[in-house]
């Protein structure tokens, strides 16, 4: 079939791959699963009203969370289980956060069991300013949640200006959440 | 300290890798002996130093080191041994390092051929392994070290490996893939080898074709082991998905298929020359793109274990230098014009010529299938579309049905041409016993066929038929014909293939062909077959009920509850009733306890003929579980098919003449160690550029 090719044809295989790499360059940029591109972002955080997980002492039993107690300041919104071992990677870093800076972090603790989500937080310490409880995952399908763990930081009018799927370490911190933090805490002064 | 020392055996082999690059390529165009020589024993480095850092990662493995990262994210104290050493490649970095342990084989086995090759071509083909492997180790130290620790703070236990990947077909399926995948390297660094030196000869293609085969048939093994662990693990009773991932694995495979036919046409008949070495390019740079679609998360599944940007990057700078730098060697050095060699339409070279385009046609339906999709979300700006299985089904099924179709004619044609009048009557007797096959086979299952099975189960028995009838006709060869030169056989052109059969013998390479052939219709059958006559349902059972599917009573138990190693399980109980026999089927579903994550496990009774497969659902109201039965007839056969087909691949490589040491004209190169010219020679040359004591020119390569 290359009996007769001439000289330029023999770099047509080159000139089939070039493109493809190219396309491949792109597929990585947009595709990156770790910044994939929310519907959500921009948008204010969904209304809902949910449950807590454990009311803090003297708080009332029945309270229920809503929108409203996610505004005001810069906060995370992380998506977490107990069934899911990504959060348990994560979680040392939330704690960190939690210790190191003024950041607050609520959770959104999805289809998962309260009893053990509690245990769970006992035994390994808890980062959460409150967790809402979504037991049979209908925010986390308001939220568009692929998977635990998923974190939002939303600003202080609950926009959200930032959203990851998987784990949040060290390098995710500094690297994005960070500048996005302190770009927030500049546009409020 | 035990993991430093991983650590730094791997930094050892990649300056040892970097040695052999270096050695090889230098050595052999400056005409230096000595670093030739040091770069060959430099293998030997790598392989003590690689295959040490991986034995230290499965120590840490057993010894549940969790203050290594990679051990506390992928394995668990309860996790049975067996697995924690399938875990040390079940997931990225460690999967990592397992390719880097075979590439590093697979360097050794050349290394150790030596007195096969001449001096310098071994030691070009060495180098550019050596530089490939210097760049899988830099990879692997520099963006994915499996002994990263975990310190001052080690977790007390492990986050346990993914229980999709707790399976005897995941201990097995990655090593066998990786062999193919990269054992491709091997025809890959000959031709470039070939394209530096300019002798991309028939002596090229002898070289290559042995080592060809072996990763083909490790990569065909690769491919069923894991098509064969989707049917039973993943719980869907599918085989095949034409999942991105499996189209990785797919793609190198349909290029490694026609490289094998065309390597046959260029060692033969010495042409093919230029369309040959693109091949081989093709299928080792398709075996890349494959390790960077699964690897770099460009798409998310349960094979991309591991995503990191980093990564991503650096496979595809790594793509993209040693691709589009061999495709720019291929541009430069390739020549054109073939050596006039002529053939008719009906002579072997006409067919595998067609065996080539069917194949790359194929790989092309492939390609366009797996990276469409990708290019539209980056071309439209983020909108997602599937192509899915009817575009791949529409383009792939009549490809090799075609396949089959010529499978049935071409490899009892002589080379440059035959005549008609014989052909056509040995394939009337092909084409009768494949009718025939066509009219019983639905009397025998007593089920009616679509005319689209009944055409591929007649296409198999042409297949089978025909070569069952050349094996029986070179058997019976009386000697007076045999002494004669057969123009029908392959070979025939050389002495020794004559005194073979002078014995009485047929050559092994002529078994290879017609087993994997066989191989080939026997996949097409059961394809088929299963296609059509499969049973799916599922159904909603509450314990005690019976449901009859496919000739197949299920009778449902109940549930019971029991314990794994590292899971709790809840196993239901069917009684099934196929015709007079009697068995129990547990399938189950596994709670593991350090991930919580829920694992389906089907329960299947496997026949020659039929599998019945049961799998749990989700519980309903009550005691109700919804169910789901199959019964899939012939299903087997597609797997034992790609076996026949690796088989014939090994036997073929297993032929004598692949012994053979170096000819007498290569042996000369040895004393003259001048680098060839930096032009390309005459055609079908190589040895006539090389000028005793020669130092001049040189030149540099491309």
């Amino acid at each position: 079939m290359r009996t007769n090719l001439s000289r330029a044809g023999l770099f047509a295989p080159l000139g089939i791959f070039l493109p493809i790499l190219l396309i491949g360059y792109y597929g990585f940029q947009l595709e990156d699963p770790h910044r994939l591109p929310s519907a959500l972002l921009g948008k204010p955080f969904p209304e809902f009203e949910a449950g807590l997980l454990d009311p803090a002492p003297g708080v009332p039993a029945n309270l229920r969370a809503s929108r409203n107690d996610l505004l005001g300041e810069p906060l995370l919104v992380n998506v977490w289980a107990t069934w899911c071992p990504t959060c348990k990677a994560e979680h040392d870093e939330l704690m960190r956060i939690r210790a190191e800076t003024a950041l607050k972090i609520v959770g959104v603790n999805y289809k998962d069991d309260p009893d053990a989500a509690r245990r769970w937080l006992r035994e390994f310490g808890n980062p959460y300013v409150f967790n809402i409880l979504d037991s049979d995952g209908s925010l986390g399908v308001e939220l568009g949640v692929y998977g635990a763990p998923e974190t939002f930081l939303l600003d202080t009018t609950g926009t959200i200006v930032y959203k990851r799927v998987g784990e949040i370490t060290r390098q995710v911190w500094l690297d994005e959440l960070l500048p996005h933090i302190e770009r927030i805490r500049a546009a409020d002064d | 300290m035990i993991p430093e020392l991983g650590n730094f055996s791997l930094v050892l082999a990649l300056v040892l890798s970097a040695i052999t690059g270096a050695g090889g390529l230098l050595g052999a165009r400056a005409g230096r002996v000595r670093w030739m020589r040091a770069a060959a024993s430099a293998v030997s480095g790598q392989l003590v130093f690689v295959a040490l850092a991986f034995v230290v990662l499965v120590h840490a493995f057993v010894t549940d080191d969790f203050s290594v990262a990679y051990v506390a994210h992928n394995s668990n104290s309860l996790l049975p041994w067996y697995y924690k050493v399938s875990a040390v490649w079940g997931a990225h970095e460690g999967s990592f390092l397992l390719w880097v342990l075979i590439m590093t084989v697979w360097m050794t086995a050349v290394a150790v051929r030596r007195r096969h090759l001449p001096l310098d071509f071994h030691a070009r083909a060495l180098g550019v392994m050596g530089l490939l492997n210097l760049g899988f180790l830099s990879f692997l130290v520099f963006t994915s070290n499996p002994f990263e620790r975990l310190l001052p703070l080690a977790p007390a236990d492990g986050s346990d490996l993914n229980p999709l990947l707790q399976d005897f077909g995941l201990i097995v399926h990655p090593p066998m893939l990786y062999t193919g995948y990269v054992g491709f390297s091997v025809a890959f660094a000959f031709a470039i080898a070939a394209l530096l030196t300019g002798r991309l000869d028939s002596a090229w293609a002898r070289w290559s074709r042995p080592w060809t085969n072996a990763a083909w048939a490790f990569l065909t093994v690769g491919i069923a082991l894991g098509s064969w662990w989707a049917y039973y693990e993943l719980g869907w009773g599918g085989w095949w998905f034409w999942d991105p991932v499996e189209n990785a694995s797919f793609m190198p495979w349909l290029a490694g298929t026609a490289l094998v036919h065309s390597l046959a046409v260029t060692e033969k008949r010495g042409t093919f020359k230029s369309w040959t070495a693109l091949l081989a390019i093709a299928a080792f740079s398709l075996s890349l793109l494959g390790a960077f679609i699964v690897r770099s998360g460009v798409l998310t599944s349960v094979h991309a274990f591991a995503v990191d940007p980093a990564r991503g990057m650096f496979i595809l700078m790594f793509l993209f230098v040693v691709v589009g730098g061999s495709l720019t060697l291929f541009g430069i050095r390739a020549r054109a014009v073939a050596a006039g060699v002529r053939y008719g339409p009906f002579s072997r070279e006409a067919f595998l010529l067609l065996n080539n385009l069917l194949f790359v046609v194929a790989l092309g339906v492939v390609l366009l299938g797996t990276l469409y999709p990708l290019a539209y979300e980056a071309l439209s700006g983020g909108a997602k579309i599937s192509i899915g299985p009817p575009w791949f089904n529409t383009f792939f099924v009549p490809l090799m049905l075609l396949v089959a179709l010529a499978l049935g004619i071409g490899p009892f044609l002589s080379w440059k041409r035959t005549g008609i009048a014989t052909l056509r009557r040995r394939l009337a007797w092909s084409a009768g016993a494949g009718l025939a096959l066509g009219v019983l086979l639905p009397l025998i299952l007593d089920e009616a066929l679509s005319p689209g099975t009944l055409l591929a189960v007649v296409l198999a028995g042409w297949v089978l038929t025909g070569h069952g009838l050349d094996i029986a006709r070179r058997m019976r060869l009386p000697d007076a014909v045999r002494r004669k030169p057969d123009p029908g056989a392959p070979g025939h052109d050389g002495k020794r293939a004559r005194r073979s059969r002078r014995a009485g013998r047929i050559p092994l390479a002529y078994w290879g062909m017609t087993v994997a052939h066989a191989g080939f219709a026997m996949s097409l059958l059961g394809v088929a077959l299963t296609h059509e006559l499969s049973v799916e349902k599922d159904i909603r059972m509450v314990p005690g009920e019976a449901a009859e599917h496919g000739g197949v009573v299920f009778r449902f138990n109940g549930i019971v509850s029991t314990e794994g190693p590292n899971y709790v399980s809840r196993s239901g109980r069917f009684e099934v009733a196929d015709g007079d026999r009697r068995l129990l089927l547990v399938p189950e579903k596994r709670q593991y306890l350090a991930g919580g994550s829920v694992m389906t496990e089907a329960a299947i009774d496997p026949g020659f003929f039929k599998d019945i497969y049961v799998s749990l659902g989700e519980p309903l109201e009550g005691d109700a579980w919804a169910v789901r039965v199959y019964v899939k007839p012939f299903v087997r056969w597609i797997w034992f098919g790609a076996l026949l087909m690796a088989f014939g691949g090994t036997l073929a490589l297993a032929d004598k003449r692949y012994r053979r040491l170096r000819t007498t004209d290569s042996t000369r190169v040895r004393a003259l160690p001048a680098s060839p010219a930096h032009a390309p020679g005459p055609a079908g040359t190589g040895i006539a550029d090389y000028a005793p004591g020669s130092n001049a020119p040189r030149g540099k390569p491309g």
